[in-house]
């Protein structure tokens, strides 16, 4: 846990105005730690005051300011995995698919049983390899049942695990966060 | 003390007993299935409800405070329980309790029990100390007499013998009942079970039960089933023990409206369990004549003093973490190396016992949290698992081989990267280096070490050529001061 108390001191300034969050562990786990005991008391309510400022970009974008149609364009099949923390933790709900489906040219899939996680988890993927391989293939399979060209999420590290998975298997399937997805300006042929 | 849970005082490593799961396809497909059947029928049960969460708060809040406060809450469920005309005896650990156990249905002179909806008889291992002693005990609920014909153990704490399909069921029921031209038929194989069971309910005279709950002010015993042969169970014999973790004790009675509705709903995705059972002491001429609870500790007080492992006992056994589990669904309950599997077994397990009996437990999750979802009395297991992995790690690092294992030395010397931006930014440029001779066809393909586990099943982008410190630090070299002015 010691790590993430030292990413956060690192990656965020107390002066910052506003944090927006691409990798959402970082959002997640502060507060477990709080009541664990681990981490630094004084680090801790530095995190705290901080807490009201961070947003992950779909939250950002839809709640705080109100924008649900970012004026991209995204011509192809995309599938989107809600992330465990994403769901669980934050909370975001239909956020990151409304943002996708105002995207021009995009359409959307839902993967079966979306919500199970992908079997990342951190040091779970090598401590626990077999099993988080298997909740892997399971993920895989569920994705590549869906016919869709590309799949994105909210969550850097998911997506990293999704690729290793899907790209050891030979899929031409690309993974994209959300942010890359809502940047594009791509028009159909 | 002699605190036992399950059958093995050590279990084997969570990794090493998955491995061996995972190559059991019959197993994963059972577990999947039966899972994904259950999930659904909980979602759609929950669903239907209006105040879901306002239930689970108020069961959070019933056991929180009946916790904090057992022991007022033990000696009035003693009281009252004697009042009524039943016998309440204490039990440390597993050994007093089946002392406790075999002196009582030697007393009453009996060499055959049934019994029913009892983990923590399985938890004490009960049976065995039974045979031990000359007593046959004969589980009477289906799955656990699945497991009992088959000689096998509980993967589920609801569903005991979730890890068997119909055909398995019936291989089992024909060797052991001696039934040739048994089917598979669902039918079939019920009124088989019932046939063996009905005998051994009309002939035996002790009983053996576990209680779901335990009224404190009552002195009454609740068992919830759907068969109906616990029913069986605790009205028929002339003589009834039920063996009662101190946990299991709620206040009043008016407590059970929350737990009644949470419980079903949540175990099997029932409104309501077929078979409700409660008694309260002995009544002339009606059910059992004698009544004896046995309060069993067996390591539950070693997690009073802190409020977080405290929570652990919060735990109504329904099961429903185990089946929202994605761990637990690729390896079936026997992974576990303990009677309580799944996430609840992960926490649950090495705190009964100690630490040190099951320290790989608090690994075997990814944290995604579906079972702090799902938890009827909102008990935070990824926060508990986290705080055990604390405990394994504090354990770790007091050893030599601890201190030196590959685990700790990676964390160490991601804490020394991660403390400082100069060190972050230098091991960015040593890794592009490094990771050159490890590169084919743009990937790492084979990590060696602990990385090895990630490049098993997965390739691994290589870290780009400029990070986004870089890519930020030129864009604001290159990007007019007009630009950052007119923003600001």
């Amino acid at each position: 846990m010691a790590i993430i108390e030292l990413a956060l001191r690192v990656n965020m300034q107390p002066a910052a105005s506003l944090v927006v969050l691409v990798a959402l562990n970082v959002a997640s786990f502060p507060l477990p730690l709080v009541s664990s005991g681990f981490v630094d008391p004084v680090f801790l309510a530095d995190v705290r005051a901080l807490l009201p400022r961070i947003f992950e970009l779909s939250e950002l974008l839809v709640n705080r300011l109100g924008v649900v149609d970012v004026g991209a364009a995204f011509p192809h099949s995309v599938a989107y995995h809600p992330s465990c923390h994403s769901v669980r933790v934050l909370h975001l709900g239909d956020k990151p698919t409304r943002l996708l489906r105002a995207v021009h040219g995009l359409t959307l899939i839902d993967i079966p049983n979306k919500e199970q996680c992908c079997g990342f988890g951190g040091t779970f993927a090598v401590k626990n390899a077999d099993v988080s391989g298997a909740m892997l293939a399971e993920k895989q399979a569920n994705i590549l049942a869906t016919g869709a060209e590309v799949v994105t999420a909210v969550d850097n590290s998911c997506l990293m695990h999704i690729y290793g998975g899907l790209h050891r298997a030979g899929s031409k399937i690309r993974t994209l966060h959300l942010a890359e997805i809502l940047a594009s300006q791509e028009r159909a042929q | 003390m002699s605190i036992r849970v399950g059958k093995t005082s050590r279990a084997p490593d969570f990794p090493v007993a998955a491995k061996t799961a995972l190559k059991n396809t019959q197993l994963r497909q059972n577990v999947h299935h039966a899972t994904d059947v259950i999930r659904n029928k909980r979602a759609l049960r929950v669903q239907e409800t209006s105040d879901w969460q306002e239930l689970r708060q108020a069961a959070h809040d019933i056991k929180n405070n009946t916790l904090a406060h057992l022991d007022h809450y033990l000696v009035e469920f003693e009281r009252n329980c004697q009042n009524a005309g039943g016998t309440v005896h204490w039990a440390r650990d597993a050994d007093e309790a089946n002392a406790i156990a075999i002196r009582l249905i030697q007393q009453y002179g009996g060499d055959e029990v049934i019994k029913v909806k009892t983990m923590t008889s399985d938890e004490v291992q009960m049976n065995v100390a039974l045979k031990a002693a000359g007593i046959t005990p004969h589980e009477t609920d289906l799955a656990d007499m699945i497991v009992q014909l088959g000689d096998d153990e509980p993967s589920h704490i609801v569903v005991p013998a979730l890890h068997r399909n119909r055909f398995e069921i019936r291989d089992i029921f024909s060797r052991k009942m001696g039934l040739k031209n048994l089917t598979a038929e669902p039918e079939a194989l019920a009124g088989a079970a019932r046939q063996y069971l009905r005998e051994r309910f009309l002939h035996v005279k002790i009983g053996i039960s576990g209680a779901n709950f335990a009224i404190a002010e009552s002195g009454s015993v609740c068992v919830v089933e759907s068969e109906g042969n616990g029913r069986m169970c605790v009205t028929l014999p002339d003589v009834l023990i039920t063996l009662v973790g101190i946990e299991k004790i709620i206040p009043t009675f008016q407590d059970l409206e929350v737990f009644l509705q949470l419980l079903p709903r949540s175990a099997t995705g029932e409104r309501m369990n077929p078979y409700n059972s409660l008694w309260t002491g002995v009544h002339a001429g009606d059910g059992p004549q004698a009544f004896h609870v046995i309060l069993l500790d067996n390591g539950r007080t070693k997690l009073m003093h802190s409020e977080m492992e405290r929570e652990t006992l919060d735990c109504i056994r329904c099961g429903a973490c185990l089946n929202a589990c994605p761990v637990y669904r690729e390896t079936g309950g026997h992974a576990y190396g303990s009677i309580y599997s799944g996430p609840i077994g992960a926490i649950l397990s090495p705190q009964l016992n100690s630490l040190e009996y099951s320290r790989s437990l608090p690994y075997a999750s990814s944290l995604c949290g579906a079972c702090y979802e799902v938890c009827p009395v909102k008990i935070n297991i990824p926060e508990i698992l986290i705080h055990l992995r604390g405990r394994v790690v504090r354990a770790d690092q007091k050893t030599l081989s601890g201190t030196l294992s590959q685990m700790n030395l990676a964390m160490q010397g991601a804490a020394l990267v991660f403390s400082s931006r100069r060190r972050y930014e230098a091991a960015q440029r040593l890794g592009r280096m490094g990771q050159m001779l490890f590169q084919r066809n743009g990937q790492l393909e084979h990590l060696p070490g602990m990385a090895g586990g990630w490049t098993r099943f997965r390739d691994l982008r290589p870290l780009p050529k400029q990070s986004f410190r870089d890519w930020w630090k030129a864009r604001a070299a290159a990007t007019p001061a007009t630009e950052s002015e007119a923003r600001s």
